[in-house]
């Protein structure tokens, strides 16, 4: 019986990793779908996890108690829209380079937010620990079910919305006239702007989404695995979620495999050390395992990306 | 990409200055948010900076691995290639130098240096060679394949101290043999022991070397005809995939060294990285900043380093958290990228000259 509960813990913990991941990698795909490249989903996880951190430790010290980890995720939600806005005004209205304004807002989350914390929490390098994180949610019944139970159905309310906006993202970005849309804007700008959809604001739109979501990933971290905010919460997480995005080919069920396998990969490093024969293989390698498994599953699957046609291009309507 | 380029031939000084001085202001305001006194702040930091001759070659420490992850990153932007994989190939640089100056012995004190330099050198262009030849060969995206080698060479390198190079019970590597070190004895006593040795000076001849290469050779120009536009560089008969191999390889070449500096000239030993050392990001911050322009890194790096180095005196010196420094860079960069901005922000001073013409 032993090795069934190893392995519906090796399930719940895989989720738990892939969770922030997948939120931030929904984020990319909006913003890429829509032409405008996002380097900084590091540094937007970084703001939502910052946000969250915050505003949970005031919502518990003002006596919200297990509403606290809500309270945070919703300012997170608005940090990381105010954080894209920075990025979609200089990329998209300014023409910025798309990758320079998406390392200036990696730039800013590493100082600002470790600045406000050290501001608000006498010069501490971190926020206090919280006392109220999200708790996991059981499904009835079916949370009985032995392996799969534990492993799907007794997890963080963040892991079943993470798990539903995936498939919210593949219907919205496929079924839908916005999707159509939003697609047709990072595909062939001039042509959509000619049948009248309006490009710049289908980017804006784009990018807020991918603030939003990427925040959440990092509210995640914060909520569930951490528990304070640091400088190293957010510690290359939105580069993997990238990672995971370009993985799975721009499309949300793609990232939503790619995450998992990321998550997957950081959890059986946790579990490794249980089995008697892996215990010779040194801890470096086990790290390692999740990228260089990327790298061989890419060159030898994969192969040429498929990235939006005008992903990186500003778009500027006097020029065709 | 090419975007890019385009971008930064115009206003090459005036943008960026303008830039610098927005940034700071930003940073200024943001102080004034936080009850700080911006003024005392930036006294303190330059005060540090250039107040006393240990403070000020420990900066010029500080600027020599900038100048290199900068050069590296600006290398492969010219050709085309974001490397955002200097990170790991300053760090595999650093372990081969470690491995080479700690295990070799027997090389008399120039020919040591050397050899583990190079071997730096080497390793940091291995690495970014892998994330060529696979975007060559195999058209796989070199931002995924850099970004999953930053991480394999970072714990690479630890499994590599950890087994083969470790102090017992220390989470460090033996010290390198003294045959190896890069230091420059006589230059760091008159710099009251700030830690000075030779890779500032290769720094220097690299961008020089970058210059040369790129503006001034034949296989210069064909790599900025592929980064430029790769199909017209096919039709014109060059051979894109050995270009972009080459251009990541010599890109890696100088994040390599810039590791290897470090090891063989400021520390002497390398340490077990818990976590991602950075330099190889400030790189790209360096680069954008320096218009991916040899000579304007060598600026850009100066002004990084100074800010980076000066910025743990603030906190001493005005109690303002270090970190303001990397929000004023970030506004820097933002800056720099957003020309709008900037020159709406000029506009006032070039009409008025222009009246004053006309009058």
């Amino acid at each position: 019986m032993d090795w069934m509960t190893t392995i519906g813990q090796l399930i719940n913990t895989t989720l738990v990793f892939s969770t922030a991941l997948i939120f931030a990698a929904l984020g990319g795909i909006f913003s890429e779908r829509s032409g405008v490249v996002n380097i900084g989903i590091e540094g937007l996880m970084t703001f939502g996890a910052f946000a969250a951190g915050v505003a949970s430790f005031y919502a518990e010290d003002a006596g919200m108690g297990a509403a606290s980890p809500y309270i945070g995720i919703l300012a997170a939600l608005v940090m990381g829209i105010i954080a894209s806005l920075i990025h979609a005004v200089a990329s998209i209205t300014f023409k910025a380079d798309q990758v320079i304004s998406g390392v200036v807002i990696n730039f800013l989350a590493a100082g600002s937010t470790l600045y406000m914390v050290k501001l608000l929490f006498d010069g501490a390098g971190e926020t206090t620990l919280l006392k109220e994180g999200l708790t996991k949610w059981p499904v009835p019944l079916l949370s009985e079910i032995p392996i799969i139970g534990e492993g799907l159905f007794n997890n963080y309310p963040t892991t079943y919305l993470a798990i539903i906006l995936v498939l919210v993202a593949f219907y919205v970005l496929y079924k839908t006239s916005f999707g159509l849309r939003l697609r047709a804007v990072g595909e062939h700008p001039s042509a959509a702007d000619t049948v009248g959809v309006k490009v710049l604001r289908m980017r804006y739109v784009g990018v807020i989404l991918s603030g939003a979501l990427a925040a959440l990933g990092g509210a995640t971290v914060t909520l569930t695995t951490t528990n304070t905010f640091s400088h190293n919460t957010i510690s290359g997480q939105g580069f993997i979620a990238i990672a995971a995005m370009i993985f799975g080919k721009w499309n949300p069920l793609g990232a939503f495999g790619a995450a998992v396998f990321f998550g997957f990969s950081q959890a059986i490093g946790n579990y490794f050390q249980l089995f008697a024969w892996s215990k010779d293989i040194p801890q470096e390698f086990i790290y390692m395992l999740p990228y260089v498994l990327t790298v061989i599953v890419l060159v030898a699957a994969v192969g040429k990306s498929s990235a939006p046609a005008a992903l990186g291009d500003p778009y500027d309507p006097g020029k065709r | 990409m090419s975007k890019l380029f385009k971008i930064f031939s115009v206003d090459n000084l005036l943008v960026p200055l303008v830039a610098i001085i927005l940034g700071l202001i930003v940073g200024a305001v943001i102080m004034l948010i936080g009850g700080y006194d911006p003024l005392l702040a930036y006294g303190s930091l330059f005060s540090t900076v250039f107040g006393n001759v240990y403070d000020f070659g420990e900066t010029i420490r500080e600027i020599t691995p900038l100048i290199m992850t900068g050069l590296a990153v600006a290398f492969a932007f010219r050709a085309g290639l974001f490397n955002i994989g200097a990170e790991g190939q300053y760090i595999v640089g650093m372990t081969a130098a470690s491995v080479v100056g700690i295990k070799i012995t027997g090389l008399p004190i120039v020919v040591h240096a050397l050899v583990a330099i190079l071997a730096g050198g080497l390793a940091g262009g291995i690495w970014a060679g892998i994330t060529g030849y696979l975007k060559a060969k195999r058209g796989v995206n070199e931002v995924i394949i850099s970004i999953m080698l930053n991480w394999t060479g970072l714990y690479l390198s630890n499994y590599i101290v950890r087994n083969f190079l470790l102090i017992k019970g220390q989470q460090r590597s033996e010290d390198i043999k003294d045959t190896a070190s890069i230091s420059i004895g006589w230059l760091s006593s008159t710099f009251d022991n700030a830690r000075m040795h030779w890779g500032t000076v290769i720094a220097i001849l690299a961008a020089v070397f970058f210059f040369i290469y790129m503006w001034k050779s034949k296989q210069g120009y064909e790599l900025r005809a592929v980064g430029h536009n790769g199909d017209a560089a096919r039709y014109a008969g060059m051979n894109v995939k050995k270009n972009i191999v080459k251009a990541m390889f010599i890109s890696g070449v100088f994040a390599g060294l810039g590791g290897a500096f470090q090891v063989l000239g400021v520390f002497h030993y390398q340490a077990i990285f818990t976590g991602s050392p950075g330099v190889g990001f400030d790189g790209i911050a360096v680069a954008l900043i320096g218009m991916n322009h040899p000579f304007g890194i060598l600026l850009s790096a100066s002004l990084f380093g100074m800010l980076t180095y000066g910025s743990s005196a603030m906190s001493f010196g005005a109690d303002v958290p270090p970190e303001i420094i990397r929000i004023v860079i970030g506004s820097i960069i933002f800056f720099i990228a957003a020309q709008g901005i900037v020159r709406w922000v000029i506009k006032p001073f070039y009409l008025k000259r222009k009246k004053e013409k006309v009058l």
